[in-house]
């Protein structure tokens, strides 16, 4: 049986999300009192599907990792979110929006979900305002809209540069509410381990309770997962330190589908690695690219001088500077997408042009822009970036350019879900960045908020209950099942084993070992050696990792390594299953580029006839290599067309 | 210019709630004033980790400034010796060869420590569980331009949204308060008509339980504005008390 | 109205008003004292022929005696809660958030007001109007030369000026953080406030020790 079954509703475009509510089955309000959730996760999905899930009526488990729900990595967002509102009308529509983001994903998402996402959008605009989110607003009262990451319109609402945040304390305040109404039963400190699957269907996890160290089991008639992507497989990224996709791992062990894993964003505007200690890395806003010209010298001997220190950039003539993406994208410039960006920095510094001090850099520079606009317009833009690049390079920006370098930042892959966000598992949900959904090969600006609180506030309240309709005679999940048991045996066993190696090396150590392999084979650039290579070395780390680490204290206690120890084992076999899946990606798309497949201008160059297909991957045991079924991408509504940002 | 310097880590070490807890003085070689100061701790607990003792436990996550999750007192500065930043984001810089530094938690009755560094913030949630919200539930909600909003009124509500619940205010406040907090939370929603509804119900329920909770009464000395990373003002404070006092009046 | 014992914005209104009473009244207490310098006559027809033993200024004193009462009741528990709410253990490395020293300090020089408090009504308040009242012997009717005695004592206008110093400190931040926490004060206001304060409080304080400083040396009833 292929398990691979999107349930696209029929019918066109524009009419089939409408379609699907108008025929989905519902629950009634006194049965949904007797239906419990699990959502895992409290970001911009999680706090907004377990807020509404709790005001609709249903007994909603949340779990946090963090001290706080306020504290998921959404809040650290900072440009905006997209809406189809057309409030500066500029041409705007929903069939725009969704168009700029099939096409932005590289043609490799779903046109339905993407069209629904794009529908949803206006809403929530709505329903953030309502609950008192402060967007800019013009003088005369009425939201102000930015145009970002190159896009033609102006749709992006937002709160200063923080707009991550202030979404995320508009749920997080829906969330308490539900709390405070004891809808939502809120569990904090607290990390999902492992799924529970009873009759094949899921039916609760086993969380950590972090304070404790104790095992801890939970039952319910859905489980959601709603806990970001797998970033820090990179070691080094903009995530947060907690961010993991451990979660989403177990659920792909226990038979869930991953999809695209190696469809990973590269961020272009972050603030450079400056040693071995680098704990992780900062991203500004891509905004700045609005106003900042990029460039690096063109002298190879310039560029030296400037990482020994014996030049400034300042002193570096105009004649003598290669802005490089004006040079070779004339018609977006410096506003090119990120993925072109990034590759465009990796190629200059590659070739020795880089700056800084470990040539790993180009320059963001504002000088055009303070002597354009003058300093007081410039600060009031990216007077907090400012500050904060100051913070950490302690380099004034006003004075000399800032530098710049790529890092990983979002993951487009994630568990596969269908049109409903139901996962190959029955029961089991994935919304936002941990579903696989809406960005295709790449991710537009300003979307990753949109599909977040889509998922949580519009489309995963309804589509549960098509689910949950059918489960309302199941009487609440007792967690003294044998399934329960087991589960929490396995994981105590996993606990105790990495206990007892007792090595010597810290789980950080193995784990940047692992961002480094990751980086330089699976980063930016692919292909197919160093792909391979990346398998077989990851594969030794795995063994070092389970021979080798250090754990201090004890397995049932508060217990940092531990928790850091959990989630790198799974980063390691994501590493490998991202290698995989990138090695089986003969093309070049969004943020996936194999060098064998560019252009004869270097850029990505897909082949729509043979991998206009998600790829979906199925776990078949500790030792074998995972197999891949292919959901094929047929396009009803769009043209595919090759992406062209020099003209 | 960046360069490495030693120094001497004093850390609160607590294994747990009950403990009674003390400091012991790490020394550190080599350490460059370009990493952070959260970096710095993380060589500290590589070195910590392999001597086979137990590293120090601290809170962190974003690391950019903006999560809140950090929490250390450095120095005599909730976050550290340095302006408008919390703890993720104060650098070695800072400091200078030989110095020795003293971290501390957040010491307040409401924020109990859980583990050497670690402290439960749960009373803040719980205040915004009172009634930091508008009662609003999904959908149904009027367009977003529906209802027009002064410009400088919404940057005002944007100024105390900024708030990211850190609890420096508590930490550096000798009463123990936690005005700045909850005012930033009325205010903000106080001064958007779509808060402002609620906005007498919501400043008595908040108030009522941050009291429950054991916070101390402000006595307006202002520290906590001072050392409050997102630069929260205490005008925030008058506001809240406005509200309040409005509120009860009113009853 | 349980809310004014129960709340903590409850309790700092009362102890805000009750400050805010009690600054009108050294305010009208240092105009009084000022008339010392220019004509004791005077003075003593205020002081015995308009307060003295007259029923609306018992009710007064009656007032002025709760004012400072629910302050310093109020100020006891406000500090007792407070002490509380910071916890058992102490910062090792102790706070360098830089705030003013007074509005740190607002319990201690309310204790050493306090202390003087009752040194001046033993010295002057129960010599003129309580000895009165209760019919004990010795009361006082020239108040003005009564204090000019008690000024002759060079200690006691030294104990006097420390007290108005710790009184200056005390109001300097007593004053608009009173305002403060009834609600009357935004960041425009802020710096108006303290600067308001400021000059009240040095009105007040300068006006104290002028008096006693002055009539110490001599310079008083100028006028007569």
């Amino acid at each position: 049986m292929n398990k691979i079954d999107s349930k696209i509703p029929k019918g066109p475009l524009a009419e089939k999300w409408t379609n699907y509510k108008n025929n989905q089955k519902l629950v009634n309000p006194a049965n949904k009192r007797r239906l419990d959730v699990i959502v895992v996760g409290t970001g911009l999905g999680g706090a907004s599907a377990a807020a509404t899930l709790g005001e609709q009526g249903f007994n909603v488990l949340n779990f946090c990792i963090q001290d706080s729900p306020r504290r998921a990595h959404s809040i650290a967002a900072q440009g905006g979110i997209n809406a189809a509102k057309n409030y500066p009308n500029d041409g705007d529509s929903v069939y725009r929006l969704f168009y700029d983001t099939i096409k932005g994903g590289d043609y490799r998402a779903r046109e339905a979900n993407v069209y629904r996402l794009a529908e949803v959008s206006n809403e929530i605009i709505d329903q953030c305002v309502a609950q008192g989110v402060p967007f800019a607003r013009e003088y005369g009262g009425l939201l102000s809209n930015r145009s970002f990451g190159g896009s033609q319109v102006s749709r992006t609402f937002y709160a200063r540069g923080q707009t991550g945040q202030q979404l995320l304390l508009g749920a997080y305040s829906a969330l308490s509410r539900a709390v405070n109404k004891k809808q939502v039963k809120l569990y904090t400190r607290y990390e999902m381990v492992d799924l529970v699957i009873i009759d094949g269907r899921a039916r609760g996890i086993i969380a950590r309770n972090l304070i404790t160290g104790k095992l801890e089991r939970f039952g319910a008639h859905a489980v959601v997962i709603a806990t970001g992507g797998y970033g820090n497989a990179f070691f080094l990224s903009t995530n947060a330190m907690t961010s993991n996709g451990s979660a989403a791992w177990q659920c792909y062990k226990k038979g869930a589908y991953f999809a695209n894993p190696c469809m990973t964003q590269i961020h272009p505007t972050c603030i450079p690695v400056h040693g071995e200690f680098q704990s992780k890395l900062t991203l500004m806003s891509e905004s700045l690219r609005n106003d900042g010209r990029i460039w690096v010298p063109k002298k190879k001997e310039d560029a030296e001088a400037i990482r020994n220190g014996k030049l400034r950039p300042t002193e570096i003539k105009e004649e003598d500077r290669d802005y490089y993406l004006e040079r070779r994208y004339p018609a977006f410039g410096n506003l090119v997408p990120r993925d072109v960006a990034s590759r465009a920095a990796k190629e200059r510094c590659d070739a020795g042009y880089g700056v800084g001090t470990t040539g790993l850099a180009v320059y963001l520079d504002f000088a055009d822009a303070i002597e354009r606009l003058g300093k007081d317009v410039v600060e009031a833009r990216y007077g907090n970036l400012f500050q904060m690049y100051e913070k950490i390079v302690d380099d004034n920006p006003y004075e000399t350019p800032m530098m710049i370098y790529p890092a990983i930042h979002y993951t487009m892959g994630g568990i596969w879900v269908d049109y409903e966000l139901m996962s190959t598992i029955p029961g089991l949900f994935a919304i936002g960045e941990a579903n696989f959904s809406d960005h295709g090969a790449n991710r537009l600006g300003a979307s990753a908020l949109m599909q977040g609180l889509a998922d949580g506030y519009f489309v995963l309240p309804y589509t549960i209950q098509n689910y949950l309709s059918d489960q309302i005679s199941v009487p609440r999940i007792k967690t003294d099942s044998p399934e329960f048991e087991k589960t929490e045996n396995e994981i105590n066993q996993r606990i105790e084993r990495l206990m007892s190696i007792k090595g010597k090396h810290s789980v950080d150590s193995i784990h940047k070992k692992l961002g480094h392999i990751m980086w330089e084979y699976v980063g930016m650039n692919r292909n197919e050696a160093g792909l391979k290579k990346a398998i077989e070395e990851i594969k030794e780390i795995k063994k070092d990792f389970w021979t080798n680490v250090r754990i201090p204290g004890e397995g049932n206690t508060l217990n940092i390594e531990l928790e850091k120890a959990l989630r790198l084992a799974d980063f390691i076999e994501m590493g490998e299953l991202i290698a995989h899946d990138a090695l089986d990606r003969e093309e070049s798309c969004g943020g996936h580029f194999r060098t064998e497949h560019q252009t004869a201008e270097g850029e990505a160059l897909r082949h729509d006839d043979e991998f206009s297909y998600v790829s979906c991957w199925e776990y078949k045991g500790e030792d074998n290599v995972p197999v891949m079924s292919k959901e094929p991408l047929d396009y009803e509504f769009i043209v595919r067309q090759q992406r062209n940002y020099k003209s | 210019m960046d360069k490495d310097i030693n120094i001497k880590v004093k850390v609160w070490r607590q294994n747990g709630p009950k403990d009674k807890g003390h400091f012991e003085v790490y020394p550190l070689e080599n350490i460059s004033q370009g990493s952070s100061f959260l970096e710095m701790l993380d060589i500290l607990n590589e070195n910590l980790i392999n001597e086979g003792k137990e590293p120090v436990v601290f809170d962190h996550d974003c690391r950019e400034g903006i999560c809140g999750i950090c929490s250390l007192y450095i120095d005599g500065h909730p976050h550290g010796p340095d302006e408008d930043i919390t703890t993720c984001q104060l650098h070695m810089r800072t400091f200078d060869e030989g110095d020795t530094i003293t971290v501390e938690p957040w010491r307040s009755t409401a924020f109990p420590v859980i583990k050497d560094l670690m402290v439960d913030r749960t009373a803040f949630d719980k205040i915004i569980q009172a009634g930091g919200y508008t009662s609003v539930n999904t959908g149904g909600t009027p367009d977003a331009n529906a209802i027009l909003i002064p410009h400088d009124q919404a940057e005002l509500a944007m100024d105390a949204a900024a708030c990211i619940g850190c609890g420096a205010c508590v930490a550096a406040c000798k009463n123990g308060s936690a005005m700045l907090f909850v005012s930033a939370k009325v205010s903000q929603l106080a001064l958007l008509p779509q808060g402002k509804v609620e906005a007498a119900k919501r400043a008595k329920s908040m108030v009522a339980k941050m009291d429950e909770l054991g916070f101390g009464n402000c006595t307006n000395t202002g520290a906590c504005e001072v050392e409050c990373p997102k630069n929260i003002s205490i005008s925030n404070i008058a506001r809240l008390n406005r509200e309040f006092l409005k509120a009860k009046f009113k009853d | 109205m349980s809310w004014l014992i129960k709340s903590s914005i409850g309790r700092k209104f009362v102890q805000s008003l009750s400050g805010l009473f009690l600054i009108l009244f050294l305010l009208f207490h240092v105009c009084m004292n000022l008339v010392l310098i220019f004509n004791y006559e005077t003075y003593n027809f205020l002081a015995n022929e308009m307060l003295g033993a007259n029923w609306w200024a018992i009710v007064g004193t009656i007032v002025i005696f709760f004012g400072f009462g629910v302050h310093i009741i109020y100020s006891i528990f406000l500090t007792l809660q407070n002490r509380k709410a910071r916890g058992n253990i102490r910062y090792e490395s102790s706070s360098k958030t830089p705030a003013t020293w007074s509005s740190k300090n607002m319990f201690v020089l309310g204790l050493v007001i306090a202390l003087f408090l009752v040194l001046h009504l033993y010295q002057m308040w129960y010599q003129m109007q309580f000895k009165e009242l209760f019919m004990i012997e010795g009361a006082r009717h020239d108040s003005a030369q009564l204090v000019e005695e008690v000024f002759s004592n060079i200690w006691v206008v030294i104990l006097y000026v420390v007290a108005f110093i710790a009184l200056w400190f005390h109001l300097t931040h007593g004053f608009w953080s009173a305002l403060h926490t009834v609600g009357w004060n935004n960041d425009i206001w802020m710096k108006r406030i303290k600067m308001i304060g400021n000059v009240l409080s040095a009105f007040i304080c300068i006006g104290f020790i002028a008096v006693a400083v002055l009539m110490h040396l001599g310079y008083s009833n100028l006028l007569a």
